[in-house]
């Protein structure tokens, strides 16, 4: 066994677990009505965000959808100010304006969940070219689902990004359904890597439910947008395993094909890949279940027990305030 | 002399030698000097990455403009007209609009928006409208409209300097207006309405392309005997609501002339003010003169029925003084 390879992947389980486990507390407190609004889980798309982020640097920018908790959590919010967002409390990290389809961190160059499905590739393209008419090499993550290559913004984006060269890395999770609409049943080319490729930019379809080949494929991205090449596109190919909100009652799937995708969890599959190269005791992995069920519950107590914004303080944050 | 289109030429030029942070793009700015000859060799004097020509993609390029200022950059992004910004709207509401509330105060989005509005120039229903008014209807943004050539040409800067995303609507009708303008001529404040005219017996509030008609209609006005005060609202959003309403308080009679249509319009929401502030001082109805409800006509003299016009706006200045007629 090497070492350092059992601590790599320890650590990509870890930050697989703390999201499952963070998404399926929300259900529970979601029934318990301590979450309202939509809430949109991503159970089975954690190897996405737990590659991508992993290979960026804290410097490189995230621009996230309305499925975001997973991004958030492997970019580095604190479970804490994810949950009390979704708590609308004062200690969330939108100061309880934003829910769950608008987490930010600013500091960690987290530029939020956008709820209008491609809404945020242009943020990221401009992101991208005030990097670029900086000469910085940093690069700006971008997430989106299959749905947005619906619309007229992803073409207008790929076209701007590709022409001018910009540091942009387009992650999109084709978990294959928009809401209830199969990728096929809308789409008339569902090849989407080949899609961004006609725009000119290197496109690269990945097994999203392989964390270690998310990270190798954005690492290798991420070498060739710091190269000045311009942009690169990454088709995550993944599932989610729940609904698409909690109104959903998933009438458009058969669960057959909802089981053939559970075999191949994302997070069962690591596990399995270490038990087998003997990296992973059955101890090791109930101390790491405990360390993320303590952590867990820590920030959802503290969630609980955070105060409100003042309703006086409403309309703050319209526009700057005066320093 | 100067025109509206060169005051406006001018202000960009300063920003982008005053801070390197400022940059324009949008359609056929650099290579043709845009639409309307407003950045006629800016891109000779700056370069392609500062003067920057995108495709046809609204919501790309404002959005991009949006992003390039979340991460510290001063955008100024031109769109050719008001009807293409609909292309755009999400990106203007969602997002440039929305941002730093949703964030809780972490994302600004200092952005500059310049669009053409409004009609007279015989260009017909997809590049003739008013919208102004439905931009001014959103909170998070600022809205200015500049109809002189001082504001042609210091609004830009201090619309640069707010932290927040301010939409300068230019009205395509003033292009060509020309004028004197100081040598000297700089930064404008945009929080304040101002008084064009000043007058006694009645008030005609206004904006942007309507300005030069109410002049127009105050000087008839003065020689029937009637002294109008004219006053120019310039920001739009927030309102410079002391400014209207102490002015009719003195007059005790309005009339709100706006390009935009009559139902829903800005002219409605200035007319509510007055009525709340001030409804004491009234010695009659507000009265509104607005665009003809229809979209705008390509004939000339239909376009011009269309549009509010001074014999008009005299007509409902004789009605607010005289009772009627």
């Amino acid at each position: 066994m090497n070492t350092a390879i059992a601590k790599y992947h320890t650590d990509l389980l870890r930050q697989m677990v703390r999201i499952r486990k963070f998404e399926e507390i929300c259900v529970e407190l979601y029934s318990a009505t301590k979450i309202r609004g939509f809430l949109h889980l991503y159970v089975g798309e954690e190897a996405v965000a737990v590659g991508v982020l992993n290979g960026l640097t804290a410097d490189d920018a995230v621009v996230s959808t309305y499925r975001e908790h997973g991004h958030a959590l492997a970019r580095g919010l604190s479970m804490q100010s994810v949950m009390a967002e979704m708590f609308g409390r004062t200690s969330g990290c939108s100061r309880g304006r934003g829910g769950s389809m608008h987490l930010f961190d600013v500091k960690r160059r987290f530029y939020g969940g956008n709820a209008i499905v491609g809404g945020g590739l242009p943020l990221a393209v401009g992101i991208g070219l005030a990097d670029r008419l900086r000469d910085s090499v940093r690069v700006t993550a971008c997430f989106f689902g299959d749905g947005a290559v619906a619309e007229g913004e992803f073409h207008e984006c790929m076209n701007l990004a590709a022409l001018w060269k910009l540091p942009v890395l387009f992650c999109c999770e084709n978990n294959r359904y928009a809401m209830g609409t199969a990728l096929a049943r809308a789409q008339a080319q569902t090849d989407l890597a080949l899609r961004a490729s006609s725009y000119g930019m290197p496109a690269w379809a990945v097994d999203g439910m392989d964390v270690v080949a998310v990270e190798e494929a954005t690492r290798r991205a991420v070498e060739t947008i710091r190269g000045g090449a311009g942009p690169c596109f990454l088709e995550l190919r993944t599932y989610r395993f729940r609904a698409h909100s909690m109104y959903d009652s998933d009438r458009y799937r058969d669960k057959a094909e909802i089981a053939r995708w559970k075999e191949r969890d994302p997070i069962d599959a690591l596990i399995r890949r270490m038990q087998t190269a003997g990296e992973l005791t059955d101890d090791a992995l109930k101390a790491l279940h405990r360390e993320v069920d303590d952590e867990l519950q820590r920030a959802v107590a503290a969630a609980d027990a955070g105060p409100l914004e003042p309703a006086g303080d409403l309309t703050r944050f319209v526009y700057a305030e005066q320093s | 002399m100067t025109t509206y289109r060169e005051a406006l030429r001018e202000g960009i030029r300063d920003a982008m030698r005053r801070d390197d942070r400022v940059f324009l793009m949008g359609e056929d700015v650099g290579a043709y000097g845009g639409c309307f000859g407003v950045s006629l060799g800016l891109l000779e004097e700056f370069g392609p990455d500062r003067i920057r020509d995108t495709p046809l993609s609204e919501s790309a390029f404002v959005g991009a403009g949006i992003g390039a200022a979340m991460a510290g950059m001063r955008p100024i992004v031109e769109i050719m007209t008001v009807n293409f910004s609909l292309l755009a709207l999400d990106q203007i509401l969602n997002n440039a609009a929305t941002l730093r509330h949703m964030s809780g105060g972490q994302v600004g989005v200092p952005l500059v928006i310049r669009m053409t509005t409004g009609a007279g120039r015989q260009l017909a229903a997809q590049h003739s409208h008013s919208l102004e008014g439905w931009f001014a209807h959103i909170p998070g943004l600022r809205i200015v409209a500049p109809a002189t050539l001082e504001d042609a040409r210091g609004m830009l800067w201090t619309a640069l300097l707010d932290p927040d995303p301010v939409l300068l609507f230019e009205n395509g009708a003033l292009y060509p207006m020309a004028g004197d303008l100081a040598a000297d001529a700089g930064p404008v404040d945009i929080d304040h309405a101002a008084v064009r005219r000043p007058g006694t017996d009645m008030t005609l509030v206004t904006y942007g392309g309507s300005l030069g008609k109410c002049l127009d209609a105050a000087g008839q006005l003065a020689a029937e005997g009637v002294s109008a005060e004219v006053i120019d609202l310039r920001t739009l959003r927030p309102l410079d609501d002391t400014t209207f309403v102490e002015s009719v308080r003195r007059t005790h009679r309005a009339v709100v002339v706006d390009e935009g249509w009559r139902t829903g319009s800005l002219s409605a929401e200035v007319s509510a003010r007055i009525t709340e502030q001030a409804f004491e001082d009234l010695d009659a109805p507000v009265e509104r003169v607005c665009s003809a409800e229809v979209p705008m006509p390509y004939a000339k003299h239909l376009e011009d029925a269309a549009l509010p016009q001074p014999a008009g706006i005299v007509a409902a200045a004789r009605k607010v003084v005289n009772g009627g007629g």
